[in-house]
Order: C-alpha cells, then structure tokens, then sequence
C-alpha cells in the first residue's frame, strides 16, 4: 500500500529542492553585475581605502570556485556538484571559512534554543486554545483570549528588551546574553548544562511568549468550528464523559491543522529566530544571518537559505509520512 | 428503580416549555406540550420548520445549550423526573434509558476514529465491564442487527455511505436497549430509497427491543410509513395527536386539514393546496389560539382564548375552538 505513497512524496520532497535550488542559482545570475567584483567593491569601501590583505585572492578564488567565465550550464552543473557536497563556498564575514563550517558551528544553538521554544509554545498554546474554545470553561477563563492577543501583537523585540532590562537591570538574576559563560570550559557535565540553560531563558521567554498567542488563536478557531461538528453532538447524546468528548472528540479532530502548522515551523527552525538572537547575542543560525546580511555575505546567506528550503522540504516530507496515521480520511493510496 | 425500567409508559411528558431566552424577550419554542409514550408504540411529530419539534427533542435528550431554558413542566422518564436530576445522572441515563438517533448523520462519527470504538465507547461510559472479546462480540452483533456487516467494526466514518453512517447511528442509539428513541429527521440527508431502508430498520430494532419512539420530520409519507400515532406541531404547541389512519383519513384541526390538503395524491388530479400566510412569531404569538392568523374558520373566539385541548374520540386529542364539551371532555394539561 505505502511504497507508491512514499515513492510520490520522496519525489515531491526532490522537486522542491530541485525548484527552490535553481532559483536559488538563477536569481543572482539575473543581476547584470558580476556578483564577486560587486562584493569586494563594497567590501573595499567599507573598509574606507585601508588596505585589506585577502582581496586579490578572495577574487581569485571566488572566480575559480564559482568559474564565473564558464558557460551557464557548466555553472548550473557545477552549482549542483558542490551542493551535493554541502559545499556553499566561502564566508566574506568570516573569510576563508566555509560557509558550511559557519553554519554548522551556530546549527546547534538554534535547534537547541528555537527548536524546544517552537514545540514548546506550540504544545503550550494548542492547550490553552483547546481550553479556552472547550464551551464548558468557565466564564472568567475567557480574559485569557485578550491577553493572548496582547501578547502576540507586541512585537517580540519589544518584549525581549522589556525582559532583559527586567531580569538584567532591575532584578538582575539572569545574563544578558551569550549562549554560555565564556569563562566556563564547555563540558558535558552538570554545572555546563545548568549555565546553558541560564542563558537560553530570557531568550526561550521571549519566543514562547511571542509565538504562544499564534498557536492558542488558531487552536480556539478549530476548537469552536469542531464543537459545532454534529458528531460533538452524537457523543453528548450517548451520554459519554466530558473528558472523553473533550479529549477524543473535539480536542483530536482541532489538534490535525495545528500538526501541520508546527511541521511547517519546525522547518523553518533552521533560519534561526533573528531578532531574539540578535537582540540576546545568542550564537545562532540568526544571528550568523543577521551578520551575513548586514555585511553581504551573500555565500552565508545563501548556505543558510539552502538549509531552510532543505529542513522545510524534509519536513513536509515527514507530515506526508505522519498525517495518514492522525487522519485516517488520507491513506497512503496514490488515488 | 427496576419497576420503573419496566415501566409500561416510559415517556410522560408534561405540559413542557421550553423558551429561547433573546435580547427581546423569550421564544416560546415549546409551550404546553404534553404527550405519553407506551412501550412499543411509535409517535411522529409533524410541523413546519420553528413548529418546535427539534427543540423538544433535544429537551428529552437534555441536551438543550443557552439561551434554551425549560421553563416549566416535567418529562418523566421510566417514572422519575429528568429535571430533577443533576448533570451526571442525565449523562448516565442517556443511551442507558434514552438514546437519540441525530439528524443528518453524515457528520455525526468522529472521522478519526474506528466505528467499533464509537459503539464501544458509550458503553464503557456507562460503566459496561466485559472483555475486549465480549466488547467485539456486542459491536458485530449490533451492526449485523441493524443489516450492516460486522466488518463495518473496523472502518472509519469516511468508509461509508450515509445510510450505512445513519445505520451505525442506529446501533448506537440501541446499544444499551433504551425504552425511548428519538430520531430527528433521521434521514433528512439520505436519498429517498434509502430513506425507506433506514426508517424500516429504525422500525424493525425498536420493535424488537420494545423501546418506545418518536420520530420527528416533516416527510408525512415516511411518518406514515413508521409512526402509530401523529402529533401535528404548531407554534410550539401541539394542535392535534391521533392514530395515523385517522388523522390522515379524518383530520380534526384545520391546521392538520390544510396540511393534509396540501399533499400530493396519485389518484386525484386536483390542484395541491399550500396554507396561506407564514408561521407566527413565537416572540410575541399572537392573542387567543396561535394559529387563527392562517385559519379558514377562525371565530371571534379564537382572537381571544386559548383552545383547550379536548379528546374527541377515543385517543384523539385537538386544541381547537370548533370542538365544545358536546365534542369532547377537557384534558387537563
């Protein structure tokens, strides 16, 4: 039954990497500029006229990598021959590393930090949707939904300084920013664990705190659309308890969107949460955007939006895979 | 309480009001309804749309959401009251005692889950200890009473076609042998030979587990078909309950003849009547008799007083002004 499903999907999955990568090769090349020489250009005046040593070779070497004379298709071939290497050429910020060295040493502090913050403020808010669209709640629950919507419009930068200067400057019980104490020799013991996680709190505050709104609005939308569904109906007539009718009836069938939609985040986890990193100095996949961007690093940006497409497409890959099992209305069939 | 179960009259409603509590003043939905059901016997309620046959039904269920209120009256159930019991023993007594058969049952099983678990889930609700075994046993012979295969157990809702999915809403609702079943508009959604399937098999499981039932629907012809007696609905209130022959053959209240006028009939060629004028506004109902606004025979009288409700002949009771004491004793509500 599933090989022909999987089959579908898998190449569903290299479609898109395929799509995305060659527009990820063909945007840059539709600029009439020669993309290497723009760079140093600007990488010269910023440097106000001082002499920076690596420039010549910098071209050199950008020049033959990318083989910038060749013919397009031997371009396109040889773009596609480095991917598969992981190979995204070398970092302008942080010249000569490679760009897939840079990403992979701040990879980790981003799973860690917006990977546990996105399923956390998911799982967290789903339960408060489901609570707060659950029509026997009481009453005075239901100040919870403006406070929800307070909290998600305030932009998340906004409320990250609000907590750095309350838990760094007026009650300063917590660091201001870093992924660890510098001070402290990385180990796998206790005392490194505990200090990494002294860090991430204000930042993982700031995320859930943020996003929680977003997962409790939608998840109170498809609470209230499943408690009007005419099966809610039939199990309140058999007489069955409130916790299975909660649990069984109207919290599973609400919970399928949000599956999707926290598949689709865990995707785009790998970008990093930019302004909380930024604004926490957390060593992350953001902020190496956020370095990336400011100084053109357009080798940087574009590993980093390579890994994005790829956790994205994989991660759709894996709701195809999961959701028949949640939603028995989508078989494994191809029909 | 096992007299009670027993009882031979498991369903006694009385004078129940039932009023949708709106900004501008209450909707008397239902107002005055009293009705009794014996074991076995199978009543239809008929009434246009607002009539208030839905709103009673989900009364007996105990199922009715704010800003429904049942205002007065009482619905004796085996003999004691639902209204005075608190949440849990309504919860209990439902499927147990009265089961409900819902309207439209395409959307009425959970799409996630296995038809098996939803038969088996009310009864463990409902405090039914057996073995999985046992459990299996009971759902295949409950889907095999109701003409489904045993292997419909292990499907889900979308497997189905809507009369198979009314079928599973059937075995459901006589999964713990209640004495009263409500069906409301049971096949509202379904094509009509299907209609016709479903409404024989609602009738076939009744009679053989000896509930009582109403079934409520504006369809007469499938009310003919399924129902021993006929309430005519209007207004909230009932205009006119009998035996099916005779309200059919020798209809009492106009209401029930003009609707009786305004069916079809393959042997005669006459024009088909409809009745004029749109149903009363149950916020503020008009004065006297609820439907003199519509009625072709309608007397000073009827703009007035409210009809009692007279039995005019043996098991046939009407609310109107055209029968005096000469026609028939007075029943108390």
């Amino acid at each position: 039954m599933t090989v022909d499903y999987v089959l579908r999907r898998l190449g569903m999955f290299v479609l898109i990497i395929f799509v995305a990568g060659t527009l990820n090769f063909a945007i840059p090349r539709l600029r009439p500029t020669n993309p290497v020489e723009e760079r140093m250009n600007q990488l010269l005046q910023q440097a106000g006229g001082v002499h920076i040593a690596n420039v010549e070779q910098m071209i050199e070497r950008y020049e033959e990598r990318f083989g910038l004379k060749n013919p397009l298709w031997l371009q396109y071939a040889n773009y596609w021959i480095a991917l598969s290497r992981l190979d995204f050429g070398q970092s302008i910020a942080y010249f000569p590393a490679d760009v897939t060295k840079e990403v992979r040493r701040a990879m980790p502090w981003t799973l860690g930090l917006v990977g546990v913050t996105t399923v956390m403020a998911a799982v967290i808010g789903s339960f408060f949707g489901a609570w707060l669209g659950w029509t026997r709640t009481p009453i005075a629950i239901s100040f919870v939904v403006p406070l929800l919507l307070i909290v998600t419009a305030v932009p998340f930068y906004l409320l990250g300084l609000l907590m750095l200067w309350m838990f760094t400057v007026f009650w300063p019980i917590l660091p201001g920013g870093g992924a660890h104490d510098p001070l402290i020799a990385p180990a796998l013991d206790l005392r490194t664990v505990l200090d990494i996680v002294k860090h991430a709190i204000l930042p993982a505050g700031a995320i859930i705190l943020s996003s929680i709104g977003f997962w409790g609005l939608g998840m109170r939308g498809m609470m209230v659309t499943t408690m009007g569904d005419d099966f809610i109906k039939l199990a309140e007539f058999k007489g069955l308890k409130e916790r299975r009718i909660f649990v069984r009836y109207a919290v599973r069938n609400a919970l399928l969107p949000q599956v999707t939609g926290l598949a689709i985040n865990l995707g785009f986890v790998v970008s990093g949460s930019v302004l909380v990193e930024v604004l926490f100095a957390y060593p992350g996949i953001g902020n190496l955007l956020y370095t990336a961007i400011t100084s053109n690093d357009y080798f940087l940006i574009q590993g980093v939006l390579m890994y994005v497409i790829f956790a994205v497409g994989l991660m759709l890959f894996v709701v195809d895979m999961i959701y028949p099992l949640i939603d028995p209305r989508i078989r494994y069939r191809s029909a | 309480m096992t007299t009670a179960m027993a009882s031979e009259t498991p369903l006694v409603v009385k004078d129940l009001q039932v009023y949708y509590h709106t900004r501008r003043g209450p909707v008397k939905a239902v107002d005055g309804v009293s009705f009794e059901l014996k074991r076995g016997e199978r009543l239809g309620l008929v009434g246009e749309s607002g009539s208030g046959k839905s709103t009673i039904a989900l009364a007996l269920m105990m199922a009715h959401k704010e800003p429904a209120r049942i205002e007065g009256g009482s619905i004796l159930l085996n003999g004691s009251n639902l209204l005075e019991d608190n949440d849990e023993q309504v919860r209990l007594r439902r499927l147990s005692e009265i089961a409900m058969v819902p309207q439209g049952a395409l959307n009425s099983l959970n799409p996630v889950m296995r038809i098996r678990d939803q038969v088996i889930d009310g009864l463990k609700d409902h405090n039914v200890r057996m073995s999985d075994g046992e459990f299996s046993q009971r759902v295949a012979e409950l889907l095999e009473s109701v003409g489904l295969d045993r292997d419909v157990a292990s499907r889900f809702p979308h497997e189905l076609s809507g009369g198979m999915k009314q079928r599973v809403a059937i075995a459901i609702a006589i999964s713990m042998n209640p004495s009263v079943i409500i069906a409301d508009e049971p096949t509202s959604a379904l094509d009509v030979v299907v209609q016709k399937q479903v409404v024989q098999t609602l009738r076939e499981v009744q009679e053989r587990i000896g509930a009582a039932a109403i079934m409520i629907g504006h369809d007469m012809g499938l009310m003919a078909q399924f129902a021993s007696r006929i309430g005519i609905m209007y207004g909230g209130k009932i205009a006119e309950i009998g035996p099916v022959a005779d309200i059919f053959k020798n209809p009492k209240h106009p209401y029930t003849q003009l609707l009786i006028s305004s069916l079809p009939d393959t042997r005669s060629k006459r024009r088909l009547e409809g009745i004029p004028g749109l149903p009363p506004s149950l916020l503020r109902p008009p004065p006297g008799c609820i439907f003199h606004t519509r009625c072709p025979e309608a007397m000073e009288v009827c703009m007035q007083e409210i009809p009692a409700t007279r039995e005019l002949d043996e098991n046939r009771f009407a609310a109107c002004h055209l029968y005096g004491d000469e026609d028939g004793r007075e029943v108390a509500l």
